[in-house]
């Protein structure tokens, strides 16, 4: 459709993206969705607001966040210069970090005493339930069945700092599931509680709050690469699930047509094969957990279950801003398969040292297929690419046991025993 | 409006002194054939009461962010046995045989998928009165909007104890036929006591909204509840004390007693004639 729209003025008034976005919730929660416009309106125009936000960010999560090259990576993509944007140094290891801290500072302002959250792999709840200690308040996460059983670790992270764990079992038991109980929980509480949502989802007007917090990334990226290249990066990466480190990683690009935009969602067997959670490349269009955005759904719209390997990508739906990026042409989206990621997980660990979140992966194996599909395209080019290196990998250290057969003890003995 | 708006349903009870009783199933549970086996019981045409006077009929779908444990249960099993959205029409059918207007309560994704234009059209060919939903607010409702007045469908939209006046105003003045109102703030489900945040919503609406009829729902269990309900609402809603019964028949193998919802039915009729 490639109409002309300025993104700085999207999401409109009323939350929508084009045909996208709005707000498709019940009326009980209307008021709250107001408050918190208005109080984000408010603090986004307040310096205080924003100097304190940074404070945090530099003195507590870390920012801003190292831009590492990685050339023996990059030596598997073709002929670009490959950078990661490390948000996996961010305290907790992931960018979830950003998007919290600005979100628990608005319910302090709106005077609520408690937030919930939902969360896949379980990185937006151990964000969240940090910032609910740093800043006392009480806090509950919702996550799937399915996934407090793989990602136990952060379970237990929670845990400790202070949160109640809430395994939800209905429906596919995942994060779809553990949104719908973190609604069903606002819808009640919405007095005193403000619902933490960790991706650039739900109804307006959340999608644009999640993308003003996590546009740091971007900025960041502008920076460093003007300061070390004298030029902005050719092409920007990451993985998409509902879609917050790649809106971040977006963001301050959008207006400048020169950056590439590449999103990649989690493939999960392969789109084709109908096991994926892939709602861009494998979806419709559909209204899903508040928003109108590309879903996976059944003939009658249904819902249908995700699939994917990653517990932070496995999402049927995509945040409303990246179905109007994908709709307009102005992001490329494409799918990387399960396979394709683990394989990038274990090149990332033994080329570079770092080991990566399952969900980052994806990213990295749409690094790899993008540098060696421009190597073909411009062979004269050396591209800059920045991938957004979203989490860090210990979570899932027990999925990479599990997928890759380690054996679980030693390689060798020395022997010596009596 | 036409005779069998929902809408004309509760001004009937009124003119008998008394709310009428909005009762709320969803079709395909136990099974399709079972579901409609259980709304004849509520529409009180196999003779065991009077029957509700209004019926609601629920879609079963996937992520029912309104609804508590019950009418997920029920929705979940009704999904897994196959319910189609088309399946929606034939309850419809069957409640208007039985002699009872029927109004239907969806998601607004299913409707979505299905086209606006042609759901309401094929809602309309069924005898059915017009839609309730509780994931659509009028700000989103430009095409249902104009398809409800294409084939002459009753919306109602619900308003809750957070709404504001101007929020009450404008949700009024979209609807058609009657409001819902959310008793408490929170899902549904039965609750041992209702709120007293339902008579001051209820005062609220009327001041804002003259003439308008409230129906008053969310966690009304027996008729007690539904005669204090009734005292101050114009029609009283239940739907998960209606299918716990079917439940716990699905759960003893014996999907197809309707013993324990005609019991829970005759209370229910009873409470709201007190």
């Amino acid at each position: 459709m490639n109409r002309r729209v300025n993104q700085a003025s999207l999401p409109d008034p009323s939350g929508h993206f084009d045909i996208f976005g709005g707000r498709y919730v019940p009326e009980a929660l209307v008021a709250a969705l107001d408050q918190l416009d208005a109080e984000f309106t408010r603090a986004n125009a307040d310096p205080d607001f924003w100097a304190e936000l940074n404070r945090l960010r530099r003195e507590y999560s870390g920012r801003p966040t190292p831009l590492t090259e990685v050339p023996r990576f990059a030596a598997h993509c073709g002929r670009a210069r490959v950078l990661l944007k490390r948000e996996d140094l961010n305290h907790t290891g992931s960018h979830k970090i950003n998007n919290v801290l600005g979100q628990a500072l608005l319910t302090k302002r709106m005077g609520k005493t408690r937030v919930i959250a939902e969360t896949g792999a379980g990185q937006h709840g151990v964000a969240t339930a940090t910032a609910a200690a740093l800043m006392g308040l009480e806090c509950r996460v919702y996550m799937g069945k399915v996934d407090t059983d793989r990602q136990a670790l952060n379970v237990a992270r929670m845990q400790l700092l202070g949160a109640e764990v809430v395994a939800v079992e209905s429906g596919s038991q995942t994060l779809k599931d553990a949104m719908n109980e973190a609604m069903r929980d606002w819808v009640a509480t919405v007095d005193d509680t403000h619902y933490l949502i960790g991706t650039v989802a739900g109804a307006h007007p959340f999608p644009k709050i999640v993308r003003e917090f996590q546009r740091v990334i971007s900025t960041e990226i502008a920076e460093q690469m003007t300061e070390r290249f004298g030029q902005l990066p050719d092409a920007v990466c990451a993985c998409v699930g509902g879609g917050s480190n790649a809106l971040g990683t977006f963001a301050d690009f959008i207006d400048t047509p020169q950056v590439a935009l590449y999103g990649f969602e989690a493939g999960g067997d392969g789109v084709e094969t109908g096991r994926h959670a892939a709602s861009i490349q494998g979806g419709s269009v559909g209204v899903l957990h508040g928003m109108r955005t590309y879903v996976l759904q059944d003939a009658d719209g249904q819902t249908m279950d995700s699939h994917s390997i990653s517990a932070g990508l496995d999402y049927p739906g995509v945040g409303p801003e990246h179905a109007w990026l994908a709709a307009t042409g102005r992001a490329d989206y494409e799918a990387v398969t399960d396979t394709e990621a683990m394989a990038a997980f274990q090149l990332l660990c033994r080329t570079e040292g770092i080991m990566p979140a399952i969900e980052s992966a994806h990213a990295l194996a749409g690094v790899m297929r993008l540098g060696q599909r421009l190597a073909v395209e411009q062979p004269d080019a050396t591209p800059l690419i920045v991938a957004c290196l979203s989490g860090r990998g210990d979570k899932d250290v027990a999925t990479a046991i599990s997928y890759f057969g380690l054996p679980g003890h030693p390689d060798l003995y020395t022997g010596g025993q009596a | 409006m036409s005779v069998t708006s929902s809408a004309a349903a509760i001004s009937a009870a009124r003119a008998s002194g008394r709310a009428a009783l909005i009762g709320y199933l969803p079709v395909g549970f136990p099974s399709v054939a079972g579901s409609l086996a259980a709304l004849s019981t509520l529409c009180g045409a196999d003779g065991s009461s009077e029957g509700v006077d209004l019926v609601e009929i629920g879609m079963p779908y996937s992520d029912p962010v309104m609804d508590g444990p019950v009418i997920q249960r029920a929705g979940t099993r009704a999904l897994a046995r196959g319910v189609r959205t088309t399946d929606v029409f034939a309850a419809v059918e069957a409640v208007r045989a039985a002699g009872k207007p029927a109004v239907v309560m969806t998601y607004w994704n299913l409707v979505d998928r299905y086209g606006v234009d042609a759901f309401a059209r094929d809602l309309a060919n069924a005898g059915g009165s017009g839609l309730i939903t509780p994931d659509l607010i009028p700000d989103e409702a430009g095409e249902w909007l104009a398809a409800s007045d294409a084939y002459g469908l009753d919306r109602v939209f619900l308003v809750s104890p957070s709404s504001t006046d101007e929020r009450i105003s404008m949700t009024a003045q979209a609807a058609r036929g009657w409001l819902y109102a959310t008793a408490v703030m929170g899902v549904t489900g039965t609750r041992s006591a209702s709120s007293d945040a339902a008579p001051k919503l209820v005062e609220r609406i009327r001041s804002l909204a003259p003439g308008l009829p409230i129906g008053v729902g969310l966690g009304v269990s027996n008729g007690d509840q539904a005669a204090e309900i009734g005292r101050f609402a114009d029609a009283v809603i239940v739907g998960s004390a209606l299918i716990k019964p079917l439940l716990v028949a699905d759960d003893a193998g014996t999907p197809e007693d309707l013993s324990g919802l005609r019991t829970v039915v005759a209370d229910l009729v009873q409470g709201v004639r007190r």
